[in-house]
């Protein structure tokens, strides 16, 4: 993917909308957390179709970040923004800027290959390699990106597969197809094969929403282990999951960042009449 | 009144499923017709002198077509050579690379050219090798087919490859992987039984033609022992003797037909068993 692909206009300050200057005024939530994402003035493009509105968030490291919203809102793109996922889209086109721990994702001489080995990535129907094994496709990453050592890889593959919780249920078919597993276990298992790689910062776009109760309650367990070494951001339809495995919530409503802040401050007494309406389910 | 509604309804019903099975039968008896044929006419002359001794002239017994049938697997074997590296190539390009406009010109084109009547192929090559070199030879008939199965392949790769599900070339360009190698790791290792499947049918399509070879590859009576003389192939050897007076070689030209469809037939059979075993996505 060809970086020039994307203008990068310079920052327009008096672009600024209200809810930006309302989203930058809000209290740093991550005052006493390093930040992971520092957004600033994101604003994207579906040929010309706005879906995200000059959104400023800083999202804190090594805890978990939620993105809730009605459909349509914006959520997945500005996921898929964080690692330039939406740039395989033809005619997405963004502007603003993205810096992860400091550095500008989208600056012109970065390649979207390393963010993307920074930034990790669930989706959100599992999708394990139809034609790889359970190993093969956790150390796909790796071998692709031109790890050789056996050794190693097999080492990585364990402590992957028992991060994601899987090892155990899977140590003995490492050899069958990854797609012969279920589907709550395909999507433990491609979270192992997005952390094989070593990210920072593993995005998730709703990785529950084809799984029944009882997997679900397993990823979300697995979120709240994981969030001891990385960064997540995890877009939910599921207003409980949010209120449930995260840290801080953001709220998109279309395309723009309505509030973002502690979870429970979200849940419980927001600032924004919007965010409180579509908690309560009166609308959305 | 709602017994005479039901009956006539059941009647429409009747009718319209006869139709359907009349028409399905309509498509299937050619097939069955011409193999019944050519087993009747033919069998008789397929016999092991078929398969392993060269033709004999008219009158003396015997004879077979080893040097066609070793020329027709020649032929394909370039003609592959041409085609499938370029036409799976092209596929690829079609659907994991090309911007929507360039696309559709190349659909465009691969559709013309596949609609383009054999013979023409066969003036092309006639005109591009055969006339330069000065003479008939094997690779100006395997160029010849080649040049057809391009767009073919293209076209049916491109199918296959769209297939392939987007969200696998997601995951593995979230793990950092670089294109390339997720298109050829991911895309076209989910998509290679297709792919296997297209250059086959390919190859059945082209393995009976006889028009672009009759000035490229030309026929060879004996066989063939340089790139850069004249082949025989069984379409050819099958097209000399039908027209013939002898009424041997018309025997001999039957057995080459029955040999050549029951060829054809063979990878059309193996091509069903291989996607049925495991589904193209092998899901």
């Amino acid at each position: 993917m060809n970086p020039a692909l994307l203008p990068m206009e310079p920052l327009a300050p008096d672009r600024k909308s209200a809810v930006t200057l309302a989203a930058s005024k809000l209290p740093r939530s991550s005052a006493e957390l390093e930040c992971a994402f520092d957004v600033n003035d994101l604003s994207v493009w579906y040929g010309a179709k706005q879906t995200i509105f000059d959104t400023e968030i800083q999202l804190p490291a090594k805890s978990v970040s939620a993105i809730i919203g009605p459909s349509g809102c914006g959520k997945s793109t500005f996921l898929r923004c964080l690692n330039r996922m939406h740039e395989l889209i033809p005619n997405a086109r963004m502007t603003g800027s993205i810096k992860l721990f400091g550095d500008d994702l989208y600056a012109p001489t970065v390649d979207p290959c390393l963010v993307r080995r920074r930034v990790g990535m669930v989706f959100q129907k599992s999708n394990p390699f139809p034609t790889m094994s359970i190993g093969e496709n956790v150390i796909v990453g790796l071998r692709l990106n031109g790890v050789r050592n056996r050794s190693f890889l097999d080492e990585r593959m364990e402590k992957a597969l028992r991060m994601a919780a899987l090892w155990d249920e899977v140590k003995n078919d490492l050899n069958r197809p990854g797609i012969s597993l279920s589907g709550g276990q395909q999507q433990r298992l491609c979270i192992a094969r997005a952390i094989a790689v070593e990210p920072e910062i593993i995005l998730m776009d709703e990785p529950c929403s084809a799984l029944d109760p009882i997997a679900t309650a397993k990823i979300e367990e697995l979120i709240y282990e994981l969030k001891k070494d990385y960064t997540i951001v995890i877009v939910t339809h599921n207003m409980q999951q949010a209120g449930r495995c995260s840290d801080f919530t953001a709220f998109f409503y279309l395309g723009r960042l309505i509030e973002f802040g502690k979870t429970e401050k979200i849940f419980t007494n927001p600032n924004e009449k919007r965010t409180e309406d579509y908690i309560t389910g009166r609308f959305g | 009144m709602t017994g005479t509604f039901s009956k006539w309804r059941k009647v429409k019903s009747g009718l319209v499923s006869a139709l359907c099975f009349l028409c399905a039968a309509l498509v299937i008896s050619p097939l069955g017709l011409v193999f019944f044929h050519l087993l009747r006419e033919g069998a008789s002359s397929v016999n092991w002198n078929f398969f392993t001794s060269l033709p004999k002239p008219v009158g003396e017994p015997g004879g077979g077509m080893a040097n066609a049938i070793a020329g027709t697997f020649e032929l394909l074997g370039l003609a592959a050579c041409i085609g499938v590296p370029t036409g799976v190539l092209g596929g690829v390009y079609l659907s994991e690379y090309g911007n929507a406009r360039t696309n559709w010109l190349l659909r465009f084109i691969c559709d013309i050219l596949n609609g383009v009547p054999s013979i023409i192929w066969g003036i092309v090559v006639y005109g591009l090798i055969v006339l330069q070199t000065k003479t008939f030879s094997a690779y100006a008939g395997g160029v010849a087919l080649g040049f057809i199965m391009i767009p073919l392949i293209i076209r049916t790769t491109e199918e296959v490859l769209l297939l392939v599900p987007n969200g696998y070339r997601e995951a593995a360009l979230a793990l950092g992987i670089a294109r390339w190698k997720m298109t050829v790791h991911v895309v076209l290792k989910t998509a290679l039984k297709g792919i296997v499947t297209a250059v086959l049918l390919a190859l059945a399509r082209v393995a009976g033609e006889t028009a672009p070879l009759l000035f490229t590859a030309f026929g060879n009576r004996f066989w063939n022992h340089s790139l850069r003389d004249p082949v025989a192939a069984l379409p050819l050897q099958i097209f000399t003797y039908a027209i013939s007076p002898y009424d041997d070689w018309h025997r001999q030209a039957w057995a080459g037909a029955l040999v050549l469809v029951s060829m054809i037939f063979v990878v059309n059979v193996a091509v069903r068993m291989l996607t049925r075993s495991r589904s193209v996505m092998a899901k």
